[in-house]
This record gives C-alpha cells, sequence and structure tokens, in this order.
C-alpha cells in the first residue's frame, strides 16, 4: 500500500494506533515505549522554550566545532541512549524470567527488543561515547588546539545522531527489524520481512557508519600531524596509542559493513540476487562481510577502554605505565590480529574443518596480547599507592570480570566447543562479560575520571561508588547465570523456554537487571547531585587527580584554544615530570594571537537531511529522499565556497585569561592524595614523595 | 635543493602513460587474439594488472619509496595488507562453502 | 637533490607557501579515504569472484552473452588519457601556468570522462537489452553492484571538476582551492586504478578462452 506522498506510510505505521486496534500487553508497552519518545521530545522542547535555552544550544553547542563540545555532545548521547538500552535489557529478563509460562510479549516483539538492544548498545550507546571520549581527550593529550578537520568533525557527529535518531523514531513510526543486530538475510530480505524494519537498521547504521570512518580519518590524522613540538610518538600517553589503533579499525572495517548492508539494500528495494535463497544469491556471504566488521568492531570498542584504564590505573597509583614498549605493541597486534580472526562467529555455518582450526588458532591467539597488557596493568599497580576512587573501582570489577569472559572467549575459539554453545545463553554471556567489564565500565571510568576537566567540578563520589558497585553486582547476578543456562542449551534469543530447571537463574539473571537499572540510577543521580554541589566540587586550577598528561596542565574547563601556549614536550609523562622538577605552571615567555575555526550550521544540516533522507527510504517516500539528499549536497558543495572560516582570538585576551589562572594556582592549596575527594580540592596537585617517581626514559 | 622544471616532470606522466598503455594492449591483445588460454592466461593478466597499478603509483600518484613521508607509505601497505587478508580470507571461505554445499 | 614529498601524490613544492603546508595534513587525511574507498572496492571485487562461476550465473546469460571488449577497451583508453590530461592540469597549476591552461586540461579530463560515462551506459543499455540484468542472477548483481559503483564514482568526478573550474573562476587560486585540486588529482587517478582491477578481472576475466 503506497502512495506517491507518503510511501508506504499509513495509519497503521503508528505503534500507538495499532495498540489501540489491537491492546495485547506487548502492544501496549511498544505504544508505551512511542508514548515515552513523544512525550519526551516534546518535553525537551518546551524546556528549551521555558528555560530560553534555543540561542545558547544552537550558538554553543549545535553549530560548534570545538572537538570538547562534540565530544560532551557525543557523550550525551550516548548516556541517552544507554538508558534505552538498558530498559530493554530489562524488559527482555523480565520476560525470560516469566518465560515458562509464556510470558507477556509477542516473540515477534521480542525479537524486536533484542534486534534494537543489540543495535542501539554497540552503534548508538559504545560507539558514541568513545567517539566522546577520544574527542575530547586526544587533542589535549598530544598538545593540540583541536581536530585536524574540526568541521567533518561535527559532521561525523550528526550523522551519528541521525542513526540514533532513526531507531527512536522507529518506536513510534513502523517498527525496527526483528533479525538480530546483524541482521541476516534471506531472513531480512525483501520476502520474508518486507516492512520497515530491516530498512532503518541499514539506513541507520549506514549513515551512522559513514560518520564513524570520517571519525577514523580525524583522530588518525590529528595524532599523526597535530602532535605539539617535542611529543613523539613514544612520548604520547598509551590512551592515544589506542585512539590510532581504533581508528585503524574504524578506517578499515567499517567498510564491509557498508558493503554487506547496501548489498542487502539493493536485494530489498531493487530485487538484486546477493543474498537471496534463489537465482545463484549466496547468503553466506552476507555473514563473510558482517563479520569482517563484526569482529574488528569489537574491538574498536574494547582498545580504546583498554588505554581508559591504563590512564586511570597509572594514575590512581601515582605510577608511570608499566611496559610502555610492550603495551605499545600488544595494541597494535590486537589491532591487527582482529582482522584475521572473523569467521569465529559462525563456525558452524559449513566450513571444513581446516578453516574453523585455522581461524581458532588465531582467535586464541588474541588472548596473549591482552594478557600481556593484563599484567602490565597489574605490575603498574605493584608497589603503588593506590586510591580506590570509583574509576579504580571499575578497574578493579574490570580486572576479575574481563578475565573470566576474555578465557570464555578463548573457550569459544574452540571450534569443538563452540559447536556444542553456538548461539545458546553461553555466548551471550561471553560477550556481555566482555563488553560490561571490559568497555562499559572503562568509559564509566573515563567518564568519571575526566568529567571535572570538561565541567570543572568533580563527581560526587559516593554516589558514583553506589553505581560502580551495582554494576559489578548487577552484571554479575545477570550474566554469570547465563554461562550455566548455556551450557544446559537453553537458546539464546528465545522467548519462552520449557525446562522448569531453568527458571531459578532466570529469576537470579533478573534481580541482576534491577541492579542493573538502579546502577543507572545512581548515574542519573550522581549528575543531578553533582551539579547541585558543584560549589563544593570545584576544581577549576584543573589537576584534581594528581595527572600524568598534559590535559591535566590546563584548567578546568579549559579555554576553547586549549593550551595559551603550546607545550613544549620532553619527556613521556611530561606533566609529570615537570611538577617533580618544579617546572610545571611556568609562565610563557610570550603569548600569540591564536587563530580558531568558526562555528557552522553544515553539521545540523546533514543530520536533518539524513535523517529525513533515512526515513524517506525506509518509507519509499521518494520525492522526500531526492529532496533531502539534494538539498545535503548542495549545502555541502555551498559551503565550500565560504573562504576563512577562522577568528583570531587576540594573544591580550589569552595573556590576561592564562596569567589569572596562574595566579589563582600560585594562591591554591596543593592538596595531597589524602584530600583528594575532599572539598579543599581546587585541583592543584602536591607531590607526595618525589623520590619515588623513578626517572623518564 | 632545485626541484625538477616543468618539462622533465611532463615527460614522466608521458613515461607513465606510455607504460600504462603497453600494459593495457598487451591483455586486451592476449584476450581479444586468443593468443594464451586457461590458468597461464590468467596470471599473465594478473600480473600486468599488478604492474600497471604499480606504474599507476608510481609515475601518476608519486608513491616513491625513497621521497615519501614515512606515514603515505605505511598506509598504502597497510591497506594493502587488510585487503589481502579480507579479499582472501573471502575467497577461500566462500571457496570452501562452495565444494561443500 | 629534490624536495621530499610531504603527501601523496604531486607535491605543490615549497614555491606554494602555506598551500603546500597546508597541503600535507589535508591531502594526508584524504589519502586515508581513498583507502578506505579502496576496501569498499575490494570487497566488492572479491564478493563479485565469489558469483563468477555457473552457480552464481543460476542458468542465466554470462558475460560472454553481454559484454563488447571493443567498448571496453575504448573506455580503457579514454581513462588512461584523462589520467595524462588531469597530471598536466596538476602540473600547471605547480608550475603556475595559470588559471587558463589549468581549466583547458581540467576541461579535457572531464570531456574524457563523460565519453568514458556515455560509453559505459551505453554498454548497460545492451546488457539490459539481452537481459543481463541483475533481477537475473547473483552473478549479474555483483557485476552491476562493482561497474556502476565505479561509474558512480566517475560521475562525483565529473561533477566535482565542474565545481572546481567554478571556483577557480570564482575564488581564484586561493591555497585551499589548490589543496581541491590535488585531492581531486588523487581521487581521478585512483579510478583509473580500479579500472585497471575492472577490466583485468570482470572483462578480460570473463572473456577469457
Amino acid at each position: 500500500m503506497s502512495n506517491a506522498i507518503l510511501g508506504r506510510l499509513d495509519l497503521a505505521s503508528l505503534s500507538i494506533w495499532r495498540a489501540f486496534e489491537n491492546p495485547t500487553s506487548s502492544e501496549l508497552i511498544g505504544a508505551g515505549a512511542a508514548m515515552l519518545v513523544i512525550v519526551g521530545g516534546l518535553a525537551a522542547v518546551i524546556l528549551l522554550t521555558w528555560f530560553r535555552l534555543w540561542k545558547p544550544l544552537w550558538r554553543d553547542w549545535l553549530t560548534s566545532v570545538d572537538h570538547k563540545r562534540i565530544g560532551i555532545m557525543y557523550c550525551a548521547l550516548a548516556l541517552i541512549m544507554l538508558a534505552r538500552g538498558v530498559i530493554e535489557g530489562a524488559l527482555m529478563r523480565t520476560q525470560q524470567a516469566f518465560g515458562l509460562h509464556g510470558g507477556f510479549l509477542a516473540p515477534d516483539h521480542f525479537s524486536e527488543l533484542f534486534s534494537t538492544h543489540g543495535t542501539i548498545m554497540i552503534f548508538f550507546v559504545a560507539m558514541p561515547f568513545i567517539a566522546g571520549v577520544i574527542n575530547y581527550v586526544m587533542p589535549l593529550q598530544i598538545g593540540a588546539r583541536d581536530m585536524a578537520f574540526p568541521v567533518m568533525n561535527q559532521i561525523s557527529l550528526g550523522l551519528t545522531a541521525t542513526g540514533a535518531a532513526l531507531v527512536m523514531i522507529s518506536l513510534v513510526l513502523g517498527e525496527f527489524s526483528t533479525g538480530g543486530w546483524a541482521n541476516y538475510p534471506p531472513y531480512t530480505g525483501a520476502d520474508f520481512q518486507p516492512g520497515p524494519g530491516p530498512d532503518y537498521w541499514i539506513w541507520a547504521i549506514v549513515l551512522a557508519g559513514i560518520g564513524t570512518t570520517l571519525s577514523g580519518i580525524n583522530f588518525v590524522v590529528t595524532i599523526y600531524k597535530e602532535r605539539a613540538p617535542g611529543m613523539d610518538f613514544l612520548r604520547m600517553p598509551i590512551f592515544c596509542w589506542t585512539v590510532i589503533c581504533t581508528s585503524i579499525i574504524m578506517i578499515f572495517a567499517l567498510p564491509p559493513l557498508t558493503v554487506a548492508a547496501l548489498m542487502l539494500a539493493a536485494d530489498r528495494y531493487l530485487d538484486f540476487h546477493f543474498f537471496t535463497n534463489d537465482l545463484g544469491g549466496n547468503m553466506m556471504n552476507y555473514v563473510n562481510l558482517f563479520w569482517l566488521f563484526g569482529h574488528p568492531e569489537v574491538y574498536l570498542l574494547v582498545i580504546p577502554c583498554y588505554g581508559i584504564f591504563s590512564e586511570v590505573i597509572s594514575t590512581f597509583s601515582g605510577k608511570r605505565i608499566y611496559g610502555y614498549m610492550s603495551m605499545v605493541y600488544a595494541t597494535m597486534s590486537i589491532a591487527v590480529l582482529s582482522f584475521c580472526v572473523w569467521l569465529h562467529h559462525f563456525f558452524t555455518m559449513g566450513q571444513s574443518a581446516s578453516i574453523n582450526v585455522a581461524f581458532g588458532i588465531a582467535s586464541m591467539a588474541i588472548a596473549v596480547p591482552t594478557g600481556i597488557k593484563v599484567y602490565n596493568w597489574m605490575a603498574t599497580l605493584f608497589r603503588g599507592r593506590v586510591r580506590m576512587t570509583v574509576p579504580m573501582i571499575y578497574a578493579t570489577g574490570f580486572f576479575y570480570l574481563f578475565v573470566v569472559g576474555g578465557l570464555t572467549g578463548v573457550m569459544l575459539a574452540n571450534p569443538v566447543i563452540s559447536f556444542q554453545v553456538h548461539n545458546t545463553l553461553f555466548l551471550v554471556a561471553h560477550f556481555h562479560n566482555v563488553i560490561i567489564p571490559g568497555v562499559l565500565f572503562g568509559l564509566l571510568a573515563g567518564y568519571h575520571y575526566w568529567f571535572p576537566k570538561a565541567f570543572g567540578f568533580r563527581l560526587h563520589e559516593g554516589w558514583g561508588r553506589a553505581a560502580a558497585l551495582l554494576w559489578i553486582a548487577g552484571f554479575s547476578f545477570t550474566f554469570l547465570p547465563l554461562y550455566w543456562l548455556g551450557l544446559q542449551g537453553m537458546p539464546r534469543r528465545s522467548v519462552t523456554f520449557s525446562d522448569p530447571a531453568f527458571q531459578p537463574m532466570m529469576w537470579l539473571a533478573l534481580f541482576g537487571a534491577a541492579l542493573i537499572v538502579s546502577a543507572l540510577g545512581c548515574i542519573a543521580v550522581q549528575l543531578w547531585v553533582s551539579i547541585r554541589k558543584r560549589d563544593q566540587l570545584a576544581v577549576p586550577l584543573g589537576d584534581p587527580w594528581n595527572g600524568r598528561s598534559l590535559e591535566w596542565s590546563i584548567p578546568a574547563p579549559p579555554p576553547a584554544y586549549n593550551f595559551a601556549v603550546l607545550p613544549q614536550v620532553s619527556v613521556r609523562d611530561d606533566f609529570a615530570e615537570a611538577k617533580a622538577d618544579g617546572r610545571a605552571y611556568a609562565a610563557p615567555g610570550q603569548y600569540e594571537d591564536i587563530e580558531m575555526p568558526d562555528n557552522t550550521a553544515i553539521g545540523m544540516i546533514v543530520c536533518v537531511c539524513s535523517t529525513l533522507l533515512g526515513l524517506a527510504l525506509v518509507f519509499w517516500i521518494w520525492w522526500l529522499a531526492i529532496l533531502s539528499f539534494a538539498v545535503m549536497i548542495l549545502a555541502l558543495i555551498g559551503r565550500t565556497f565560504r573562504v576563512n572560516a577562522r577568528h583570531v582570538i587576540p594573544a591580550a585576551e589569552i595573556a590576561a585569561e592564562h596569567r589569572a589562572w596562574l595566579a589563582r594556582i600560585e594562591a591554591a592549596p596543593a592538596v595531597d592524595r589524602l584530600e583528594e575527594t575532599h572539598e579543599r580540592n581546587l585541583g592543584r596537585a602536591v607531590l607526595e614523595r618525589p623520590g619515588r617517581l623513578e626517572a623518564a626514559q | 635543493m632545485t626541484d625538477p622544471d616543468h618539462r622533465s616532470e611532463a615527460r614522466l606522466y608521458l613515461a607513465g602513460f606510455g607504460l600504462a598503455l603497453t600494459l593495457t594492449l598487451i591483455p586486451f591483445g592476449l584476450v581479444h587474439w586468443r593468443l594464451m588460454q586457461g590458468r597461464a592466461l590468467a596470471i599473465t593478466i594478473a600480473v600486468l594488472a599488478v604492474a600497471q597499478i604499480v606504474v599507476h603509483l608510481r609515475y601518476f600518484l608519486h608513491i616513491n619509496l625513497s621521497r615519501q613521508k614515512r606515514e603515505d607509505l605505511q598506509l598504502i601497505l597497510f591497506t594493502v595488507l587488510l585487503l589481502a587478508i579480507m579479499a582472501f580470507g573471502t575467497l577461500w571461505i566462500m571457496g570452501n562453502l562452495a565444494t561443500r554445499m | 637533490m629534490s624536495t621530499p614529498n610531504l603527501h601523496p601524490g604531486l607535491n605543490l613544492g615549497t614555491r606554494h607557501g602555506a598551500a603546500h603546508e597546508g597541503a600535507e595534513t589535508i591531502v594526508f587525511g584524504f589519502w586515508i579515504f581513498l583507502m578506505s574507498d579502496l576496501v569498499i572496492f575490494g570487497l566488492v571485487f572479491a564478493s563479485y569472484l565469489t558469483v563468477a562461476n555457473p552457480m552464481g550465473m543460476a542458468g542465466g546469460p554470462g558475460p560472454a552473452d553481454a559484454f563488447d571488449l571493443r567498448s571496453v577497451f575504448i573506455q580503457t583508453m579514454i581513462l588512461l588519457t584523462s589520467s595524462l590530461t588531469f597530471g598536466f592540469a596538476t602540473l600547471a597549476m605547480r608550475h603556475e601556468h595559470g588559471r587558463k591552461t589549468i581549466a583547458v586540461w581540467l576541461g579535457a579530463s572531464l570531456l574524457l570522462g563523460l565519453g568514458f560515462l556515455v560509453m559505459e551506459l551505453r554498454d548497460f543499455a545492451h546488457m539490459i537489452e539481452v537481459g543481463a540484468v541483475p533481477q537475473r542472477s547473483g552473478f549479474w548483481s555483483a557485476f552491476w553492484g562493482l561497474v556502476p559503483l565505479h561509474g558512480l564514482h566517475v560521475t562525483i568526478g565529473c561533477l566535482w571538476i565542474v565545481v572546481m573550474l567554478v571556483q577557480m573562476a570564482v575564488l581564484g587560486l586561493i591555497p585551499v582551492v589548490k589543496t581541491r585540486l590535488l585531492r581531486l588529482g588523487l581521487f581521478w587517478h585512483f579510478l583509473d586504478l580500479i579500472w585497471v582491477a575492472i577490466f583485468s578481472i570482470v572483462y578480460l576475466g570473463g572473456l577469457m578462452p
């Protein structure tokens, strides 16, 4: 049913209408979610209008090309989508807890839930959060003023937001795919799912994927070409090495996904036969192409978090990272090896044993550099003066839980075991076991660690501790039972089950889910409380944790230009060494004018146009697709005619700001680590045992 | 430091063009006039294609082993490595599946 | 002793001052993008190869029924020549021979590019006539995914040349226009590079005895 103006959109596309027509518990929950989106959107508009925030929002955030602002917006997007992802997970846990007797969700709804849950968590929580942290931190750590391509950075954010918007709109209009986050054809081909579901998936991830590839390019070029004088590669913080590796994956692993998704789109829209059952289609090539993306993708997620843990563990032990070179080699090996193992995601799909074994060995090999990193972290902690701040609690949880997840990964790398547990809850337990303690804990640790730098005040420790402990307990109760269930044979993605022996574990998992939802609640409360108490938690002087790298040597929040004078780096962990040598916070001899890029609306234009393009493609509204695409291209081309979109910040202004800050540092008490979470900590650190700091390499 | 002048640089482009032209005429000729068959022909075409790609890289794109910034060369080698892994892997896996299904 | 290259492709040289220095970062970034595009093509090629067999053709028409070697040869000559003319355009920019000379060589490349596209579209029309359409088989789906993808890139390149001709006229040869021409040059040569693979693997490979 389609017409020229609205394509295949009609009344039945509205999930609220469908619930009205057929009010089952499943449909009502779906309608409830749609209402939340609509009400949430309206509430945002009303609040922005009431508090007259539209202008500042537009001027200071949406048109900003500052990597710091863009980083914060990425993280905000990620945290909002995390809320949806967690709720969906909790809903599935609840359904399965009652699954023995049917539960309350229809099978299709359950399938849609696990599809959106996976898609959201990977593409719209983990990846934006990572892009956000990298965006904020990396230029500061290498002593740069911004990314190499600030406008492209803004466009990347816009494209990511587009993907998230499409997934959110799918709650209201139409429905999302039921094919899982990997969306395999032929099930997701036009024959079996002619509706908008798989199309939502395709356009959300293709558009967001382009944004990611552009980000990868931006990050790599920034590190290669924008480092401060003296910041050699081997003087960079380990986090920056992980950024290089992540960016390599962003650049090289997203293409296979784009190819697979667009081929599927060709099948669906144009009746091609890439992956169909008949006429020479080869559906295994989809599986091959998807996992060529999918495996490096999960390393894209975890490698920067390894980097965050390196920073966190080093700082909160008061020691430099142990084994810098081996860390670098290990990270690079993991990045390269990650491209060599993708077949382990489909051991059971018909290849000969020789191929399975080859990929199995490669998969096990990744455990070696990972182990090296774990030992290096442990050695960093050893004989350090460890402070159990919130990031360290996450790090501790990471140590114990991630290693378990890694070990089950080595088990799964064995094709023989994989045949037994493939597509059971064992697999689900494994990947949550590496993603939650690895990726999520890393990101939450990074959030807590760098928040004071971004906003000038710390996050509340108490609520942070509660959140961290609830995450650790919640994860454990939710997912560790799933290992047992998987070994007992319970398949994944099942809306119901029939073996009563599974019931107790399901209830345990539901309890864990409740803990996780509470953990998320604590994070929200923590933010609220921290904002209310920001005067007591203030750390404007910029170094609340006695950090070692360059980002801690500037005010919090940093000025738009980051560094009043670009630092001259002579050694690894230069800021730590400077503090030890007594040369930190030196007034520069001379200040110069700084040229910074102007704001621009192009990112927003791309975001709005590509969202409309995505929707138009999903619902076959061809005139809108052509129009939005044309507007976007014309805007982009038109923008290239704009020259000299830069403004100059005069040296006098910079000098005044910088000198004022230096004066505050002089006047402020230097605080030792015993008072780190005390109100007296304004962000100036004293070195506790200067003799302890080993000489730089 | 002196830069080569316009004429010598233009000559390099013409040389590259000539080489590429030759490396194009040969495989087209071999196929059109059926001068070779089967595996030998396939390998010849492949080798000539790779050679022509190198000609393009050297003469048109100025990728020069000695004068290049290290990262430019590293990048192309790394890309080729990954592409080889992905393409070879795809062909191996799909080929294997084809024999078994 | 010549100055070292700051980036891939023809370098402007120190005579161009800020344009040359700024080009290092910009062109490196574009080079990386081209590498990711290369991976996309590589995978589409690999996918093509997995269905370039009787199973993939599903009893439908094959290469011999639809390919025209002579037309492909002419397209190859056209594209190769366009690489040469674009090279001359870049050289004219480097040696500061003036906007008109650059425009002439760019125009030549554009005409050749359009000529290539016209011939390719005629080939496609012929293929449709004989039933070698993507809806017929996995093999033709792979072909129509690969070769028109290249054609789409050529189209974008032609459009980009038009935009550059306008920008050169309106903005003059300011640094950013120069670095854009450098990037377009890289893109244009890259197109020819991919075509080498296409004519070798798809056309010659398909028509091999």
